[in-house]
């Protein structure tokens, strides 16, 4: 109890109150900012009122298809053991960190007009298919997010303890049995949460929703914001459409969180499968045809990308290496500073549950804001924010860190948060107990269990950084670049070929990083 | 320890002596991204001019031309910029109305334009025609306008950008305006078919052409000057209409905030002179503002001319731009 | 005779373990030993949750070696984790007679009577989130008694409760194997607890299960391996 009553050290104080600043800064502060800037007012239209209802009528069907393929997934994935499993599960990422140019490209490559189906059918004699449309927006945000989602919803299956599987087969309860008395109320507190990620994430689509869904019809509020500030330089509606995707997330996380238990990151996923149940033949042939089709439909596009990048990957010129370190650089740094950020804000959460609980909800609300946030809004906020006092070409580097670590300060706290909160019940009291001092309390006794979220999230937050296009165009210094950003210019100077190559080794890059924080995290474990 | 002092003197001279450089007047361009890009006009630009000013040429990439203007506007006064280059005619109007831009003092009697040219602050440095671009492999029936491109077969398809974030996007509403000005609406009535999809940026809509995933793409008729001389490709070739085609002329200029005021001017002067003109054809793929002395590079012969030049007035092109944005966005909306 | 383990070997790992021995019907027996030395390991063999690497497992001469654990003749008590949260007290001993949750008047009757033999009488209705440590064990062991397995397995399902009520639980343990005449194996790391309920003891230490010993006699005289256990 000692701990939890004690006030915060002036140290954990700083750390943590300048994370919640730096987020308040980055998502309400810079709508405010541009609100303040704007020298005409605005009223919405009921054209942007239309633009609204598609924004959420697109992102509510794509994160309920998301889900609805991915809990057959992860169930095939959760009792299945197969070789190569793991290197599935790492693959799984990668659509999520592509840069959005490379999957319309990637997506395209498979379901596009000449795209692998399309050639398919017409070999058959059918016609090929035109996926523009909703549902093409519709396929592209599922293809994005079904591995996330995918990745969620497997570590509710991993969280349910073995002894009620031992129970379930002692028991001879069937499969649906288990479905009905193991999965399903599990799945009851997974799938909020992992609904409320991927529809904030699909609310602020532009460039995919608009490339598939073959017209204007298919303009996002995020397209509006784009046209508001680049086309017209109508500060005030652009923050006004930036505050309305903040309600939508203020409103669904606050029912997510509010309602349902938080997801539970804290068990590894390589821990070994001991299962009883699904041995009938149609629950193994189910399972393997689940895979297959949800592997075929993530790698295929993955596959598109290598073999248009393979052949120019060997040719790329010195400067996009230059551009690759950098790129690196940014993304390991963020990547610490996000989980930074994550593990002072969860002992900030964790020490506010006890006195003030609702303000440590609003705190974790807070955390999902960025997810909904326009990253142009944020890119000139911070602009109009910092260019009166430094010249922007100075902090390129350290803003682009600064706001990747912020945009999957999301992700890194939701595994964060509740491994800690469960490392401190488990052994907080034993701790103080002992008369542990804060280091060594965090040492012995808590780090052990965050190893794992932290090496994943790290892993995840480098990855997510590397494909970010994120602030760097507004900040761009003349002679630094980071990968996507050469990319987009090799790209816009009629330099394709070199441009899927620099793709190529962009995702490559990403999953190397991913992978070697999330095995960091996992060694020397010895924790179940 | 010896060995560590001087190294690290050595490190300190090598990081210090770009600054040593910066003695030299520093003259700031803010530019679009492709123009800074080391397969872009900027690394020869940079060099040219910097071996006759005595100065230090800093290109800046800012986006695409769009944002250029915002990131000006963001900025205001305190801009690092003294010239802005990359803006195009359908933003001269909006850009001369902040304020932000100096009057030029450079001689513009020998620019090469299909159109006379009379703007007092605004400098075109090259120029180019929106046009479709195809496979000259796989197309074999090409429409001649746009009235024949909506008569084309159901399955050819074209792509297109949007005018609300890219800029050919924003040429085309323009071009369809002003060569059907009221039959417009039925125009883009008649296209919506044959409109694959619509993409935020010109690159993703080229990869998707290059990529064999539609049969057209909006572009310039100097992209096949791109693959017939960079990649000896012949296979690809701009649509004449018999509208004419629409223009954009790139324009740069001082701002009014430049503390190098005199260096700007002679960066202007430079900018349409033979060296920086000379550039700009094979960096930039466009039609440069003056004829260089040794005339086009072998290629540009192969291109269209198209039979009639159309420019929406720039003081105009803000009421017409939105009326046609309207238009559009009903008809493609459908 | 009604368990017969012949030369088996199970392995996990770097860990082995081997077992060849014989238990006796209706005895209790207490599986005792360090702690990693392979209890647990043994009792999911006999379960069926673990296949063994080689040899066999026989019950009433009956090859069970890789029968799947619904069928085998086994109710199985953990330390945690042996009722459903979600479900009610009544439907997770329920769970004991049918996996559909249908109940007949007759069935919830039983259930109640069990109930009521377990020392929960009338809380049938309740969560297993608003019972005790203790009281949720005594769900489960009633879900234990109602099956009426000729096999009752424990794996150290009191560890965490107090010296008193521990003693209650065994006694409870001791009064439901004896009704349905059932064989008892209980793992244990406390020696007191062997030889509190049990007639027969297998010391399980440097991957071997020793056969069957009497408890009092292994104590009175324990071999080298016991002794070290046990710290003498």
């Amino acid at each position: 109890m000692a701990y939890r009553t004690k006030p915060l050290r002036p140290i954990q104080l700083i750390f943590s109150s300048s994370a919640f600043a730096l987020l308040l800064l980055l998502t309400l502060g810079t709508v405010i900012t541009l609100w303040l800037h704007a020298d005409i007012g605005f009223q919405l239209l009921v054209s942007d009122w239309a633009i609204i209802k598609f924004t959420i009528f697109q992102a509510l069907t794509s994160a309920t298809i998301s889900i609805l393929i991915a809990i057959p997934a992860a169930r095939a994935l959760s009792r299945r053991k197969f070789k190569g499993r793991q290197v599935v599960l790492t693959l799984m990422g990668a659509p999520f960190i592509l840069p959005t140019i490379v999957a319309i490209l990637g997506i395209l490559a498979v379901w596009g007009r000449s795209g692998y189906v399309s050639e398919f059918l017409q070999k058959i004699g059918n016609d090929p298919i035109n996926i523009y449309g909703f549902y093409g927006v519709v396929l592209a945000h599922v293809f994005f997010n079904i591995p996330l989602a995918t990745r969620l919803i497997v570590q509710g299956w991993t969280a349910i303890p073995v002894e009620q599987f031992r129970l379930a087969a002692q028991l001879g309860i069937s499969t649906s049995g288990i479905g009905r008395h193991i999965e399903r109320p599990m799945l009851r507190t997974v799938v909020p949460g992992a609904f409320l990620i991927i529809f904030l994430l699909c609310i602020s689509s532009f460039a995919i929703a608009l490339a598939l869904g073959g017209g204007p019809k298919a303009t996002t509020i995020e397209l509006a914001i784009y046209q508001a500030l680049r086309f017209d330089f109508n500060l005030a509606k652009a923050s006004q459409l930036a505050m309305i995707q903040f309600s939508l997330c203020a409103i669904l996380g606050s029912l997510a969180i509010f309602i349902t238990k938080p997801i539970n990151f804290i068990q590894g996923l390589d821990h070994e499968i001991e299962r009883w149940d699904g041995n009938e033949i149609h629950h193994k042939i189910f399972d393997i045809l689940v895979l297959l089709i949800v592997c075929l439909f993530l790698f295929l596009p993955l596959f598109s990308i290598i073999i248009r990048g393979a052949v120019p990957l060997f040719t790329l010129p010195a400067l996009v290496w230059i551009a690759a370190l950098n790129s690196i650089v940014v993304a390991v740094i963020s990547a610490f500073l996000s989980v930074g950020m994550a593990i002072s804000m969860s002992i900030f959460i964790i020490k506010m549950s006890y006195k003030l609980p609702i303000m440590s909800k609003a705190m974790e609300i807070i955390s999902f804001l960025i997810l909904a946030s326009s990253p142009l809004v944020i890119g000139t906020g911070l602009f109009i924010l910092t260019f009166p006092f430094i010249s922007p070409f100075t902090i390129a580097l350290p803003m682009t860190a600064l706001v990747n670590a912020a945009m999957s300060l999301p992700f890194s706290l939701r595994m964060i948060l509740p491994a800690m909160t469960n490392a401190e019940n488990q052994y907080g009291r034993l701790a103080d107990s002992l008369g542990m001092n804060d280091w060594a309390r965090f040492n012995i006794a808590i780090w052990p269990r965050l190893r794992r979220p932290v090496g994943f999230s790290i892993g995840l937050a480098a990855a997510l950084s590397m494909g970010d296009l994120g602030v760097i165009t507004l900040f761009a210094p003349p002679d630094v670049a980071t990968l996507p950003l050469v990319m987009y210019r090799m790209m816009s100077s009629y330099q394709l070929t070199g441009a899927a190559g620099v793709a190529l080794l962009l995702v490559s890059l990403s999953i190397i990083l991913f992978w070697i924080f999330d095995r960091g995290g996992r060694l020397e474990h010895k924790i179940r | 320890m010896n060995k560590f002092t001087t190294l690290a003197a050595g490190l300190i001279l090598t990081l210090a002596s770009p600054a040593l450089a910066e003695k030299l007047p520093k003259l700031t361009v803010y530019t679009y991204d492709s123009f800074v890009s080391d397969w872009g006009p900027g690394p020869l630009i940079e060099k040219a001019f910097e071996a006759t000013c005595a100065c230090d040429l800093n290109l800046v990439g800012a986006g695409d031309g769009a944002a250029l203007l915002t990131r000006l506007q963001l900025e205001g006064e305190r801009s690092e910029a003294d010239i802005a280059l990359g803006l195009d005619t359908n933003l001269t109007a909006k850009a001369t109305a902040t304020g932000l831009f100096a009057r030029h003092s450079t001689n513009t009697t020998n620019l090469d334009l299909p159109i006379d040219w009379a703007d007092d602050i605004f400098i075109p440095y090259d120029w180019g025609y929106f046009a479709f671009v195809y496979d000259n492999t796989k197309v074999t029936n090409i429409p001649n306008s746009f009235e024949a491109l909506i008569n084309m077969p159901d399955d050819f398809k074209i792509v297109i950008q949007d005018p609300r974030s890219s800029t050919p996007g924003l040429g085309l509403l323009l071009w369809v305006k002003q060569a059907y000005g009221e039959r417009a609406s039925e125009i883009w009535s008649g296209l919506s078919p044959k409109i694959l999809t619509v993409t935020a940026g010109w690159s993703e809509a080229y990869g998707m052409f290059t990529n064999g995933e539609a049969d057209m793409v909006l572009s310039y008729t100097t992209s096949p000057a791109y693959h017939i001389i960079a990649e000896n490709d012949l296979t690809k070739s701009a649509a004449k209409f018999e509208e004419g085609h629409y223009m954009q002329i790139e324009v740069a200029a001082k701002l009014a905030s430049s503390n190098q005021p005199e260096l700007a001017d002679k960066f202007l002067d430079f900018m349409i002179s033979d060296k920086f003109q000379s550039i700009i054809p094979t960096t930039n793929w466009m039609y440069p503002a003056v004829i260089p002395s040794e005339g086009l590079p072998v290629g540009f012969d192969k291109l269209i001319t198209p039979s009639k030049s159309l420019i929406i007035n720039s003081n105009e092109a803000q009421e017409v731009r939105d009326e046609a944005l309207a238009e559009w966005l009903t008809e493609l909306s459908r | 005779m009604s368990i017969k383990l012949d030369n088996v070997k199970i392995s996990h790992g770097k860990f082995s373990l081997q077992a060849d021995f014989e238990i006796e019907k209706g005895k209790k027996i207490a599986l005792l030993g360090p702690s990693g030395g392979g209890k647990s390991t043994l009792l999911s063999a006999i379960a069926g949750f673990k296949t063994p690497d080689s040899g066999r497992i026989f019950f009433e001469n009956t090859d069970i070696t890789s029968t799947p654990p619904a069928k085998r003749p086994i109710a199985l008590l953990f330390q945690n984790h042996n009722l459903f949260p979600h479900l009610s007290v009544r439907n997770n001993i329920a769970l004991g007679i049918t996996t559909t949750l249908k109940l007949s008047l007759k069935e919830i009757e039983t259930i109640d009577k069990a109930l009521l033999r377990v020392g929960l009488d009338g809380l049938g209705n309740k969560m297993p989130s608003e019972l005790s440590g203790g009281q949720q064990q005594r769900v489960a062991l009633a879900r234990c008694l109602i099956r009426k397995q000729p096999i009752l397995c424990l794996d150290e399902p009191f560890a965490a409760l107090g010296p008193a009520l521990k003693k209650e639980m065994l006694d409870l343990v001791q009064e439901i194997a004896e009704t349905t005449n059932a064989t008892l194996l209980m793992v244990t790391h406390q020696p007191d607890d062997a030889s509190y309920i049990t007639d027969q003891t297998i010391l399980i230490a440097e991957g071997k299960a020793h056969r069957p010993v009497t408890t009092n006699k292994l104590f009175a005289n324990p071999p080298a391996a016991l002794a070290k256990y046990l710290g003498n």
